[in-house]
């Protein structure tokens, strides 16, 4: 096993043995990077310097016999939406090309506590908005499997980082599938936590309600070691939960006994690619035969998720979105007549397409007038649909599906196609909308050698248990130990 | 034809909180510095959250209690989102359609001949963020504007009345009953001058047709009020533009929208005014950042009862309880809180409250505006002054020695001198009163015997001829008692 294809656990073990240092972990990634990201594209910026002298340092306490943090040593990779001091911050946008943050994310701290070494901000869509990474202002991030496939998104770069080598572990943010999708396209296993597990302060607000940050990483061990790392109430975020944080690396490998696996019937007819049919087939077999009993759930208001989604997030983006302005920080156009010109130039010459489309079906759905048709109408749903979530964990403890539709997709497929795009959020947008927490599980390959995600749902702050079931799942079979070459 | 007038108001009062409502930034006034009080929070920068006060939001309690607000279990935030280079999040976080407290009502007093009070409705008052400051280059050379993040985020409770005032002077009463209140309950310093209370008024007249039927005519918003004077003349000035407005076109409500008019208080007149308020649509919604507050009953009754005497009802009381002139009662209420409370520990102490009244309201009043003082900084404290005015009581010493040992006192080295001060300084001015008849006699009798031409006019009637005696008298025995020495000098000479 080498350096670059090593879980963050066995690289923490080796460090601990003497047998590698944290420099030597980190040249290697950097060098990995180095070799293949000109054709992988996963990184908006590295900060190799800084990371190498963190390394150094942690070397020298691990020497010492210093205490040192749960990740000591272990390079890792942000997506370039969390705030971080000493670097840009840009969301993949011409608006915030030159923006620098004067503060450090709650996240950031708490790496930087646990000894981790950041080491670089990954690709994404331009301000988390999109399902594939194209619609970064900078690079389009490909897919470690093949090249010309899509990383998936809008978390695509940490995906592609952590499945290329170049990163253990990385974060993401999910707003409607941001960490799952990429996590299932890339053959990562990507955790979207409960709403307000993880802190959000100093991630770039794309829809407030819906955001939640979350781990990669190539196997669930290291997930559940990211995520207790990151986790906890903080008082800079209202809407973060004053709930206790379980060691959730402590009892991973205790198997949940007489496990009631929830799937969707009705789900499985409509569009679904064969591959990916029969992965989630398997997945549940794998199940059954390990005791676990599968009950068929009811999700009524499943098939109006992409639609009440589809509202919700833009309409808080769209708000959120509206600081970008010209007039304090970030891009402010060079011709302009007035203060209103200098906000639309500004505005029309910084943002992308797609954050454009958004901007104005936000826009639209909270206009006077509009307002009670689409914006209070889909808070309305949202409610039924979280009512469809509660009931349904009335009957099993898990529900089993699969993440998205089909495997990746080529790159530049479905650019002239947004509402193809958007229907491909059918499986992950539920989570955002209900905010339970939801994981993306390798459990299958393709014809075409791309990887297929198992998604597994739990109710809120079940992270245990969604963890030590996609353990079970992840023993019993060995789709998280392939690598893409 | 005839019209009445209808106005109400809108007040941004500027909650005293050391830091702003939802960051930990402080809120001074500091416009020499800009930009200095500042946080990723309140310069809204990119994952930045807002994190609620909660001092605001108890002062913001205390208020809604205070103009008899109801304050419902369950408020929430919302967005109101508009484009100004002075809100750097393009949205300000205020409340929309569930304010923290609503229908409630302020008395004010509208005829002080006939003590006529009313109440004004007071349809809801909830909490918002104030937006920062931007200045614009005067000079017309198109150089850069500023805009300072200072205020920014600083918290404010909007207090909207309902359109219950009828004329320009009672839309001033409510104004300034309203920052007593205020200023009372101490949940603001209401300084017009840096911005801690700001007005705006709705102003519209309703015109009596012979018909008997009621034309409204249309409502428009006077901005930029910034003194009470200032909301007095605009309204007067607006109801006179509209009055002629109608004659002249005839629009009513329902042909024009409402406009928003500045006044400019150099040229005494409001001017159309063009802006943000033109783009009405502010798309509010729920802010996802915050949740909702919850208040419960509990909560809601300790706040209660933290809340002293409005002056109002104390003004009232002082005037029963300490028989005190309608005049000498609102002299003391609208010192604030803490004058009046000196004032109440004098009467108490001297147990003669027109007296108290007197003094407080005169000399006390006049050393604190001579000296630019704040009452709790006064060094004769009330105790002190309850002291003095007892012996004045007792007939220990006269008013006019008072006076004197009140001067005295306030030359003191001492930062506050203790009630003793008084008795040394009666002693080493001689000022007490004489009770020795034998040497007030002699001096009387010392004096009759020098002035035998007074002593005639008195003898043919001219009262007036005792008052130079009894001058004379004091002047030999220090500390007498002029009511003492017009008596014995009446017996001398009858
Ligand atoms: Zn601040």
């Amino acid at each position: 096993m080498s350096i670059t294809s090593a879980t963050a656990s066995e690289l923490l073990a080796k460090m601990n043995a003497g047998e590698v240092s944290s420099e030597e972990i980190t040249a290697a990634c950097l060098a990995e990077i180095a070799r293949r990201d000109e054709s992988i594209n996963a990184f908006l910026s590295l900060q190799g310097e800084t990371a190498l002298q963190t390394a150094r340092e942690v070397d020298r306490k691990r020497k010492a016999g210093e205490p040192l943090g749960k990740l000591a040593g272990i390079p890792v990779a942000l997506k370039d939406n969390i705030c971080a001091t000493g670097t840009t911050t840009t969301c993949a946008s011409r608006m915030l090309e030159a923006f620098t943050p004067p503060y450090d994310a709650h996240i950031v701290e708490r790496l930087r506590a646990a000894d981790a070494v950041l080491i670089g901000k990954t690709n994404l869509d331009e301000f988390a908005m999109g399902s594939s990474t194209e619609n970064s202002a900078f690079k389009i991030t490909a897919n470690p499997w093949n090249t010309k496939c899509a990383a998936g998104g809008s978390s695509g770069g940490s995906a592609a980082a952590v499945s290329a080598g170049f990163a253990p572990l990385a974060l993401g943010s999910d707003t409607g599938g941001s960490i799952r999708q990429p996590a299932s396209f890339c053959g990562v296993v990507g955790l979207k936590p409960t709403y307000g597990r993880v802190s959000r302060y100093g991630l770039v607000a794309f829809a407030s309600s819906l955001d939640q940050i979350g781990p990669f990483a190539r196997d669930i061990t290291d997930a559940a070691l990211l995520l207790e790392t990151i986790a906890g109430k903080d008082q800079r975020d209202t809407t973060s939960l004053d709930a206790a944080v379980p060691r959730y690396t402590e009892n991973l490998e205790q198997p949940l006994k007489n496990l009631k696996v929830g799937y969707i019937e009705h789900l499985h007819e409509e569009g679904l690619h064969e591959d990916v049919q029969k992965a989630t087939q398997q997945a549940l077999d794998v199940y059954q035969s390990l005791g676990a009993e599968l009950i068929p759930v009811e999700l009524p208001h499943a098939r109006y998720c992409v639609a009440t989604y589809y509202i919700i997030a833009p309409s808080e983006a769209s708000s959120n979105l509206a600081r970008y302005d010209g007039v304090h920080y970030g891009y402010r156009a060079k011709q302009f007549d007035n203060m209103i010109d200098m906000y639309a130039a500004s505005r029309g010459e910084a943002f992308g397409d797609e954050v454009k489309r958004r901007i104005m079906l936000g826009t639209y759905a909270l206009s006077s007038g509009y307002y009670d048709a689409y914006y209070l109408k889909a808070l309305k749903v949202r409610r039924l649909i979280r009512n469809d979530f509660e009931q349904a964990f009335q009957k099993v403890d898990i529900i089993a599906s699969p993440v998205t539709p089909t495997p990746a997709f080529e790159i530049g497929e479905l650019t002239d196609d947004p509402l193809a795009m958007y229907l491909a959020d059918i499986f992950t947008t539920s989570a955002n909308l209900s905010g339970i927490p939801g994981v993306s599980v390798p459990a299958g390959m393709s014809q075409n050698k791309l990887p297929i995600g198992l998604q597994l749902l739990a109710p809120p702050l079940e992270e245990e248990r969604l963890l030590r079931a996609a353990r079970m799942f992840e023993r019993e079979t060995d789709w998280h130990l392939k690598r893409p070459e | 034809m005839d019209y009445t007038v209808i106005i109400g108001l809108e007040v941004h009062v500027q909650l005293q909180t050391r830091t702003k409502l939802f960051c930990g930034c402080s809120t001074r006034f500091n416009p020499d510095h800009p930009n200095t009080q500042t946080c990723p929070v309140c310069l809204g920068l990119p994952g930045a959250l807002p994190v609620l006060n909660r001092e605001a939001f108890h002062l913001g309690m205390k208020t809604g209690l205070a103009i008899n607000c109801e304050i419902p279990s369950f408020t929430k935030w919302d967005r109101k989102q508009y484009y100004y280079p002075d809100l750097p999040k393009a949205y300000q976080i205020s409340q929309y359609d569930l304010p923290m407290s609503q229908n409630g009502w302020l008395e004010i007093e509208i005829d002080p001949e006939t003590r006529e009070t009313k109440k004004i409705g007071i349809i809801r008052a909830h909490l918002e963020e104030d937006a920062g400051k931007n200045s614009h280059d005067e000079s017309g050379r198109g150089h850069d504007s500023k805009v300072d993040l200072n205020r920014c985020g600083t918290p404010l409770i909007e207090i909207v009345s309902e359109p219950d005032l009828r004329s320009a002077r009672e839309a001033r009463t409510y104004l300034e009953e309203l920052k007593l209140l205020l200023t009372y309950i101490d949940v603001s310093d209401c300084n017009m001058q840096e911005g801690s209370l700001r007005c705006d008024a709705n102003v519209n007249l309703h015109i009596q047709q012979e018909n008997g039927e009621t034309i409204p005519t249309p409502i428009v918003e006077i901005k930029n009020l910034n003194s009470f004077r200032g909301v007095e003349q605009a309204i007067e000035f607006e109801v006179q533009r509209q009055w002629e407005a109608w004659q002249e076109t005839r629009l009513s409500l329902h042909d024009v929208p409402k406009e928003t008019r500045g006044w400019d208080a150099d040229r005494g007149i409001t001017l159309e005014q063009r802006g943000k308020e033109e783009a009405a649509d502010y798309r509010y919604f729920p802010d996802p950042d915050l949740a909702p507050v919850t208040v419960t009953d509990a909560e809601r009754d300790k706040v209660s009862s933290e809340l002293c005497e409005r002056p109002a009802l104390r003004r009232n009381r002082l005037e029963k309880e300490y028989q005190l002139s309608a005049y000498d009662a609102a002299v003391i209420i609208d010192q604030g809180l803490a004058f009046a409370d000196y004032f109440e520990q004098v009467a108490k102490g001297c147990q003669n409250g027109k007296q108290a009244a007197n003094w407080v309201t005169q000399d006390v009043l006049r050393e604190l505006k001579e000296g630019g003082l704040e009452i709790s900084a006064f060094s004769i404290k009330p105790e002190v002054l309850a002291a003095l005015l007892e012996k004045v009581e007792s007939n220990e010493i006269t008013t006019k020695s008072a006076r004197t040992v009140f001067q005295e006192l306030l030359k003191s080295e001492e930062a506050a001198p203790g009630v003793e001060s008084i008795q040394s300084i009666i002693e080493d001015k001689g000022l007490a009163m004489v009770s020795d008849t034998g040497a007030l006699e002699a001096a009387v009798q010392t004096v009759v015997a020098k002035n035998e031409k007074a002593v005639a006019d008195f003898q043919s009637g001219k009262q007036a001829a005792v008052g130079a005696l009894i001058g004379q008298v004091m002047r030999e025995v220090k500390g007498a008692d002029p009511k003492v020495v017009r008596e014995l000098l009446i017996k001398k000479m009858s």
